[in-house]
């Protein structure tokens, strides 16, 4: 149930691979409140659906809206600062934590759950869940309104996970607008939203009923997301 | 002026073709370790035997030709090695979208810019006895330097594409995205020519050097215009990997500070 404006609506939205499209007819919104899960099997084409919100893609066919505007007309850079993604497996870059995070490095660890001591550690030797959740401050530190989360949970232990799931839960409440492509199916009860995203091979378009938005899941991949 | 005429010949006299003849007894001892160790180069060393003597005949005829008295066919003459040196490095970096250009410009800059230095500040005479030999040093040089320079930025934003993405996504622009790769691939294209330069003398009695003391002239004559030879070439491989580099980056880019889908999906 939507009632202001969404955040991103994704129209009738096509993405070609090599072999054939990964995506094709998709259409669905993403609410400008709360944590949406975009989910669905391996495959289905979710990463190549969330590359589109800042444009690390284009689609083939369709538009992405942002607050109603189409995504390519608004300055790419500016539009990244505002859409920040964050991958799979974290990226540190060369240097420290405060390298790589930036000026506000104490604040921004201690918002995500890091001890504000780590900011003069080489940043290649955090733990992957540190790197995840210094990867998270790095992104924060550009004050975005929306936050695209690549299956952030899926190169952590179990305890990382929940810690991560956590923050991503409580950026949400924050007023975060935060997207999350995940294939666990418990993240469905982590988020507001659910958009589902259905690999077809059979050419038959199957809707969806989804929690509060109506995507209509589309889209086949013979190799696994990128 | 370097080019100056040189002193009488230390060589005996030149070499006929007959001594060429003789001299093939060496490739005919290299084609017997190949054989003798199953190397299986013999043929290929036929055909380059074959090819080299063919090749450097008529470039032989042809050079003759521009020196005496058609020196102005000298523009073409460079305007050909350029476009075949071109072609080879286009072809040596295919997965760069638009690769022939790329090198086209990225040669094109270095020898205009090194041999038109050269000229502008008379240290060589603007002759086709000095232009010609000068800039196919260049050419190859630049050549070999572009080659380098695409394969390397192209194969480390493949290999390095996460990276480059979360850059991206951080907002920065392409060219703050591919930085690190770029210096690394300016560097590499660099620090061959670099090296050379250092070791110069200890190490090998480079071409152009060993060429004149071989044609009689003096050591210090022949140094001399080794040095300006390996200045050239630093600068020409500076220019060449700078435009190189610069024209690559923007092919693996979109405007939308994208990177290209066919690099994303080079396989690593």
């Amino acid at each position: 149930m939507i009632t202001a404006a969404p955040r991103f609506e994704l129209r009738d939205v096509r993405v070609d691979g090599d072999e054939g499209p990964i995506v094709a007819g998709f259409s669905a919104c993403v609410p400008a409140e709360g944590l949406t899960a975009i989910m669905g099997p391996s495959g289905a084409g979710k990463t190549t659906l969330l590359r589109l919100l800042n444009r690390l893609d284009d689609p083939d066919g369709g538009v992405v809206l942002l607050d109603g505007r189409d995504v390519r007309t608004y300055d790419v850079l500016e539009l990244r600062r505002r859409v920040q993604s964050v991958g799979q497996v974290p990226v540190t870059f060369p240097g420290t934590v405060a390298d790589n995070v930036g000026p506000d490095v104490t604040a921004l660890l201690a918002h995500v759950g890091l001890d504000p001591a780590l900011a003069t550690r080489d940043a290649d030797r955090l733990s992957v869940g540190e790197a995840q959740r210094m990867a998270l401050a790095r992104s924060l530190a550009l004050g975005p309104d929306v936050l695209c989360l690549d299956e952030p949970t899926s190169a952590l232990d179990a305890t990382s996970k929940g810690g991560i799931e956590d923050l991503v839960r409580h950026l949400a409440d924050e007023g975060l607008t935060v997207v999350m492509v995940t294939h666990d199916p418990r993240h469905a009860d982590l988020a507001d939203h659910v958009v589902e995203v259905q690999p077809l091979r059979a050419k038959a378009v199957r809707p969806v009923d989804g929690d509060g938005s109506t995507p209509d899941g589309d889209g086949s991949t013979p190799e696994g997301e990128r | 002026m370097l080019l100056a005429s040189t002193s009488s010949s230390l060589v005996s006299g030149p070499v006929t073709f007959g001594d060429i003849a003789l001299s093939l007894f060496l490739v005919l001892l290299a084609a017997v370790i190949s054989r003798w160790q199953r190397v299986g180069l013999e043929r290929d060393m036929a055909v380059a035997t074959l090819r080299s003597f063919v090749q450097l005949l008529a470039v032989g005829y042809v050079l003759e030709f521009v020196f005496t008295g058609h020196g102005w066919l000298t523009p073409l003459a460079l305007a050909v090695m350029v476009a075949t040196a071109a072609l080879t490095s286009g072809a040596r970096a295919r997965r760069v979208p638009g690769s022939r250009r790329i090198a086209a410009a990225s040669v094109s800059v270095a020898t205009v810019a090194t041999l038109g230095v050269l000229a502008a500040a008379r240290i060589i005479p603007a002759s086709p006895r000095a232009i010609v030999p000068l800039g196919s040093m260049v050419i190859t040089a630049a050549m070999n330097t572009t080659s380098l320079v695409m394969t390397r930025l192209h194969d480390d934003l493949a290999a390095n594409r996460r990276e480059v993405e979360a850059r991206l996504s951080l907002a920065q622009s392409s060219h703050q995205a591919s930085l690190p790769w770029l210096r690394a691939s300016l560097r590499s294209a660099m620090l061959p020519s670099v090296d050379q330069t250092k070791v110069v003398g200890l190490v090998a009695l480079p071409g152009a050097m060993t060429g004149m003391i071989l044609a009689g002239a003096s050591p210090l004559a022949a140094i001399r215009l080794q040095l300006v030879v390996m200045y050239m070439l630093l600068g020409g491989n500076a220019f060449a990997a700078l435009v190189a580099s610069t024209l690559t980056a923007r092919r693996l880019f979109t405007p939308a500070h994208q990177l290209v889908r066919q690099l994303r999906r080079t396989p690593t």
